[in-house]
């Protein structure tokens, strides 16, 4: 990544216009031109440094429910719990965290509420061990900014 | 917030991302038959009711070389935890920042949020930087590393199903 492509991430990140040519009016703000950004976010996309460039999704607008939901998972048993939890199509991404006991973390994404708690109740049954489910109740807006 | 089967094309079509050509809502439209106009028109609309809550670019943190990150979860008396939520959120290197209920008695973190860096090191100092900014220097947490990640997808946007099946592209602590 160089200078420009920098500034191209941190500027983007933050939105972008919707409009006949967005990436002009982008470019424009950037200090280049329509063709150049466009052939940056190419390569940018191919190298992984992008995974797409597109809009971000409030679940709850679509009619959906989001959780975050968490188990204590012994040592020996945690890559045949966590194929258990990945099996279901419910479960968007799942990784292991560093704690003392509550060592999986997982969210889940449904299309409503009683999916979400079906779901738990399913792989508590699976596995024979508790989820907790620790839903949002509140979001304090953050302006996601990753300095590239 | 209904979303119409319309709107749930056009938010299908748009999962893998936004063509990367000059005239991208044209392009965008054309796959659902729909004019330039009528496709900005509808993003604008998903826009302003909150559905789409920005649009841009989409990093991948540990190609951007933020190989570290940790959710941090603090113990906030439930009469301070929307103010303390809000100071926390506003920290430089906070990414996201949510309220969740106390699972007693084994789990008593009501505030969450997520804190990427470019190491642990990096991580940690940032840690005790928003504890402080936040006024939370003095309130119990603890700080999970993320270790393997065992699974992650990107948005899915099912077809109509019952009432239609949706799912949010999502980062860690949603």
């Amino acid at each position: 990544m160089d200078e420009l492509d920098r500034r191209i991430v941190n500027a983007l990140q933050g939105g972008f216009p919707i409009c006949e040519r967005p990436f002009a009016a982008a470019a424009e703000g950037l200090g280049t031109d329509e063709a150049t950004l466009i052939a940056r976010l190419r390569a940018m996309r191919e190298e992984g440094v992008l995974s797409r460039f597109g809009p971000l999704f409030k679940a709850e607008g679509l009619g959906g429910a989001v959780t975050l939901a968490a188990m204590a998972v012994p040592e020996e048993r945690f890559e045949g719990v966590a194929a258990l939890v990945n099996a279901h199509p419910e479960v968007a991404h799942n990784y292991a965290r560093d704690h003392q006991w509550l060592n999986m973390w997982f969210v889940l994404a449904t299309e409503d509420e009683a999916r979400v708690g079906a779901t738990i109740r399913a792989i508590e049954a699976e596995t024979g061990l508790p989820v907790l489910n620790m839903p949002r109740e509140a979001e304090y807006h953050v302006g996601l900014r990753l300095e590239a | 917030m209904d979303v119409t089967p319309g709107e749930r094309a056009l938010l299908a079509a748009l999962a893998d991302g936004l063509p990367l050509e000059p005239h991208p809502f044209a392009a965008l439209g054309e796959r659902l038959g729909l004019t330039e106009a009528q496709a900005l028109d509808a993003l604008r609309a998903l826009r302003d009711r909150g559905v789409v809550r920005r649009f841009g670019v989409v990093v991948r943190h540990h190609e951007l070389g933020y190989r570290a990150n940790a959710m941090v979860v603090w113990d906030v008396p439930d009469a301070a935890v929307d103010a303390a939520g809000r100071a926390l959120a506003a920290a430089p290197d906070v990414t996201l920042c949510y309220r969740r209920p106390r699972r007693l008695p084994d789990w008593p973190y009501n505030l969450f949020c997520m804190i990427h860096g470019r190491g642990r090191d990096a991580v940690l100092r940032a840690v005790e930087r928003a504890a402080y900014a936040a006024g939370l220097a003095a309130v119990p947490r603890e700080v999970l590393f993320s270790g393997k990640r065992f699974k992650q997808r990107g948005a899915v946007f099912g077809p109509a199903r019952t009432g239609g099946a949706a799912w949010t592209n999502s980062t860690a602590a949603s």
